[in-house]
C-alpha cells in the first residue's frame, strides 16, 4: 500500500527466526505506518505481534532486511533511535517498591530528560492518569488498573515521536481504559504516531485509523478499519478477524 | 552523570525498602562477627579462665602419684577432680559424661613403686658412670602407662597440647624421684627441700612476644583475629542481596523497557556498584565501631584498630569493591535468583574456607595452599592481619592489594563478557 505522508516506520523486507528455533518468524515482511497515524495490530496467539514489536523497538535484531523509524535504522542499543519512541510493554515494567513518582523520575533520566522536565512532565502525566493522590505511595500496593496507568505514564514521559503500546488496557475496568484510550486519542492528536496490539477487538473501533492483521507471521489484510469490513463484507471486526485466521485455538509458545 | 545520580538514588531507594536484604547484610554478620569472636576467645582463653574439666582416678597410694595430681593442677591448664576406688575404662568413661568433664586418666596402682624402682636404677647407672658404687634394682619394670580419655569434640591440637602438659608434669615427678635416689645414693640423707625446688623449679623463663612491624606489642587475641576474617565475610555476604537484585531487575519487566532507553545499562551496574560498595563500606564501619565499643560489654577484649589508617581505608575499599564486582558477576550470568543466591552462598563459603577465614592458611597442604591465591578473601585477609596483628602499613599491604585489584578486574571482565553474550549492552 503507498503511503503518501512521511513514515513514521518503514518494514523493508525483514526476515526474523528465533535462535534455535526451525520455524521463520518472518520472511519478506513489508509495512510502512504513516506519522501520526493510529495503527493496530491484531492476530491471534503466536501471530508474531510480540515479536514484530521487539524487532521495531530494537530488542531484537532483524535477520535481513531494514527497520527504520522516521528514517533511522533501528539496531540493539541505538540511543539515537531508541529517543524517538516509548514503549508500553504488555508486563508491568518498572519497580514496584518505588512510588510512581518515584518511577517517572528514574524513568525520565534514563529517557534523557532533565531535572526540571522530568518535574513538569511528572505533575502532568499523574494529574492525567488520575494518580496525583497516590503519586508518593509503593506501586505495588496498587490495583491492576492502576498499575496499568503507571505504565502508561514511564512510556510517555518524554513526549516521544512514535508510542508502542502492546497490550496496554489488559486487565483493567471500563473506567481505566477509557482513560487510557482518551489519553492515547489526545497524544495522537498532538501528532504523536501510535502502534497499538491487542485482542481487544473492540478498541480498534475506538483507537485505530489503520489496522493490519497478522497470522503466522505474515500480514494478511491492512487498510483502514471501515474499507477493510467493507472489502470483506462483514458486520465487526471480529467475525472478519474470526473470518480471516479461522477458529482454531492458538497456542503461543 | 544526572542519570547516574538518579539511578543511584533509586537503587538507594530500593535497598532502604528491602528490610529482609538490609537485615542480612549488617544484622546476620554482626550475629556471625560476635558469636565467631565469644567462642574463638574462649579457645584463646583455654588456659586461663576457661580450664578443661580432667578426672583422674588414683588407684596408687604412693607419694610420686599424690606429685603427679598435684603437678597437674599446677599446670593451670585443667579444673582437676579426683575420682575415688579402682576405676575401669567403661565407668570412667561414664563419669567422664556424667560430669562433663572433657578428660579422664587413670594412675595405676603401683605407679610410684614403679617410678622409685626405675628412679633408683637410673641413679645408680648415673653413679656407676661416675666411677662410684651406687644401688641397683635387680629386676626394673617399665612404669605402666597413663590412660588418657578425651572427649572426641576436642580439637587435635588442644588434645595435642594436653599430651604434652601432662607429660611435662610426669617428666616433673620422675627427674624428682631420680634427683632424690641420686642425692640419697651419694649424701645418705633426704634431698633438701628448697634445693630440690630449686633444681626442679628454676626454670628458664620463656618470654613471649607478638612480632609487629611497626614496633608496638600488639597482643593477638579473639577480637582482633576475628573481627577483620568476618568483616571481609559479611562483605562478600553482599551477594545474597546484590546478586538477586541484579537477577530480579534482569528477570522483571523493568529491565525490558530499560533496554528500549537511550541509556547504557552499564549505568545500571556502575550505580549498584557504588551503591554496594557504599554499603560494603559501612558494614565494615559498623562490624569496626561494634569490636571497639560494644564488645568490651560482651566481655570481649576491645578491637585495636591499626596506626595506619589511610591504609585501613584504601584495603576496606577494595575488599568492598571485589566482594561487590564478584556479586554482580554471579548476578549476570545467573538466570534466578535461585541460582544466584545458591551459588552465590556456597561459593562465598569455599572461597572463605580456601582463603583462610576458617582454617589459617599456613595450616593448609598442597593444593588448598595454592587455592588459596584465587581467593580474594585470602588476600582480604591477609591485608587485615598485616595492618590489626603485625601493625603493618600500606607499604606492607602492596602486595595483598595487588592481586585484590586483579582479580577484582577480572570479575569486572567475566562480568563485561556476560553481559555481552547476554546481549544486555
Amino acid at each position: 500500500m503507498a503511503v503518501s505522508t512521511p513514515l513514521a516506520i518503514d518494514i523493508e523486507n525483514i526476515g526474523f527466526k528465533y535462535p534455535g528455533n526451525s520455524v521463520v518468524s518472518f520472511s519478506k515482511l513489508n509495512l510502512q505506518i504513516a506519522k501520526g497515524e493510529r495503527f493496530g495490530l491484531f492476530g491471534p496467539n503466536g501471530a508474531g505481534k510480540t515479536t514484530l514489536i521487539s524487532l521495531m523497538t530494537g530488542l531484537l535484531s532483524v535477520d535481513e532486511g531494514h527497520i527504520k523509524l522516521l528514517g533511522q535504522e533501528v539496531g540493539k542499543h541505538n540511543n539515537a533511535v531508541n529517543k524517538l519512541f516509548g514503549f508500553v510493554p504488555q508486563d508491568f515494567s518498572f519497580y514496584q517498591e518505588l512510588s510512581p513518582v518515584e518511577n517517572l523520575q528514574f524513568f525520565g533520566a534514563w529517557s534523557g530528560l532533565d531535572k526540571q522536565t522530568i518535574k513538569q512532565r511528572s505533575d502532568e502525566l499523574l494529574d492525567i492518569l488520575g494518580l496525583d493522590e497516590v503519586r508518593n505511595k509503593p506501586v505495588d500496593k496498587f490495583s491492576g488498573g492502576m498499575k496499568r496507568r503507571v505504565n502508561l505514564a514511564i512510556g510517555v514521559i518524554h513526549k516521544p515521536e512514535i508510542i508502542f503500546l502492546d497490550e496496554p488496557t489488559v486487565g483493567v475496568d471500563v473506567q481505566t481504559r477509557h482513560a487510557i484510550i482518551a489519553y492515547l486519542l489526545e497524544l495522537n492528536k498532538g501528532g504523536t504516531t501510535l502502534i497499538y496490539t491487542s485482542h481487544q477487538l473492540s478498541e480498534a473501533e475506538d483507537l485505530c485509523k489503520q489496522v493490519a492483521l497478522i497470522d503466522n507471521g505474515k500480514i494478511i489484510a491492512q487498510d483502514s478499519l471501515d474499507k477493510l469490513m467493507a472489502d470483506h463484507k462483514q458486520e465487526s471486526l471480529e467475525q472478519m478477524f474470526l473470518n480471516l485466521t479461522g477458529k482454531d485455538i492458538r497456542n503461543d509458545v | 552523570m544526572f542519570k547516574l545520580k538518579a539511578t543511584i538514588i533509586k537503587d538507594i531507594r530500593i535497598l532502604l525498602r528491602d528490610k529482609v536484604g538490609i537485615s542480612l547484610m549488617f544484622v546476620m554478620p554482626i550475629i556471625l562477627v560476635v558469636v565467631v569472636t565469644s567462642i574463638q576467645n574462649s579457645t584463646f582463653q583455654l588456659v586461663n579462665k576457661n580450664r578443661l574439666s580432667i578426672l583422674i582416678n588414683n588407684s596408687d597410694t604412693g607419694q610420686a602419684s599424690k606429685q603427679l595430681v598435684k603437678a597437674i593442677d599446677k599446670i593451670g591448664m585443667f579444673r582437676v577432680s579426683q575420682v575415688k576406688g579402682p576405676q575401669t575404662e567403661k565407668s570412667i568413661t561414664e563419669i567422664m559424661h556424667q560430669r562433663d568433664a572433657m578428660l579422664g586418666v587413670i594412675i595405676p596402682a603401683n605407679f610410684s613403686a614403679r617410678v622409685s624402682a626405675k628412679s633408683k636404677n637410673i641413679a645408680g647407672k648415673a653413679l656407676t658412670s661416675f666411677g662410684l658404687q651406687g644401688d641397683t634394682v635387680k629386676k626394673v619394670y617399665d612404669v605402666d602407662p597413663l590412660t588418657l580419655y578425651y572427649n572426641p569434640i576436642l580439637q587435635e591440637s588442644i588434645r595435642l597440647s594436653v599430651k604434652g602438659a601432662v607429660g611435662s608434669a610426669l617428666q616433673l615427678v620422675e627427674s624428682r624421684e631420680t634427683l632424690r635416689s641420686l642425692y640419697f645414693s651419694i649424701n645418705e640423707k633426704q634431698l633438701p627441700e628448697s634445693l630440690e625446688n630449686e633444681m626442679l623449679n628454676n626454670k628458664t623463663a620463656i618470654n613471649e612476644i607478638a612480632v609487629s612491624k611497626d614496633g608496638t606489642r600488639i597482643t593477638p587475641n579473639a577480637t582482633q583475629h576475628n573481627v577483620p576474617a568476618w568483616t571481609i565475610f559479611a562483605m562478600f555476604f553482599i551477594i545474597m542481596s546484590l546478586g538477586g537484585s541484579v537477577v530480579r531487575e534482569k528477570v522483571s519487566g523493568s529491565f525490558i523497557r530499560l533496554k528500549t532507553l537511550p541509556t547504557n545499562y552499564m549505568v545500571g551496574l556502575l550505580s549498584k556498584q557504588i551503591v554496594y560498595l557504599l554499603v560494603t563500606i559501612l558494614q565494615a564501619a559498623v562490624i569496626f565501631s561494634m569490636g571497639i565499643w560494644l564488645f568490651p560489654f560482651f566481655g570481649l577484649p576491645a578491637l585495636n584498630l591499626p596506626s595506619d589508617l589511610l591504609a585501613l581505608v584504601i584495603v576496606t575499599i577494595i575488599c568492598g569493591w571485589c566482594a561487590v564486582s564478584y556479586a554482580i558477576c554471579v548476578g549476570v550470568f545467573a538466570d534466578t535468583q535461585e541460582q544466584a543466591n545458591g551459588f552465590g552462598a556456597v561459593s562465598i563459603v569455599i572461597l572463605a574456607s580456601i582463603g583462610g577465614l576458617m582454617v589459617p592458611s599456613f595450616a593448609m597442604q598442597g593444593f588448598f595452599k595454592s587455592a588459596a591465591d584465587i581467593s580474594p578473601m585470602h588476600w582480604c585477609l591477609q591485608a587485615y592481619y598485616t595492618l590489626f596483628l603485625e601493625g603493618g602499613k600500606l607499604k606492607d599491604v602492596v602486595n595483598n592489594i595487588i592481586p585484590l585489584f586483579i582479580i577484582t578486574l577480572v570479575f569486572q571482565f567475566v562480568t563485561f563478557i556476560g553481559l555481552k553474550r547476554k546481549n544486555l549492552i
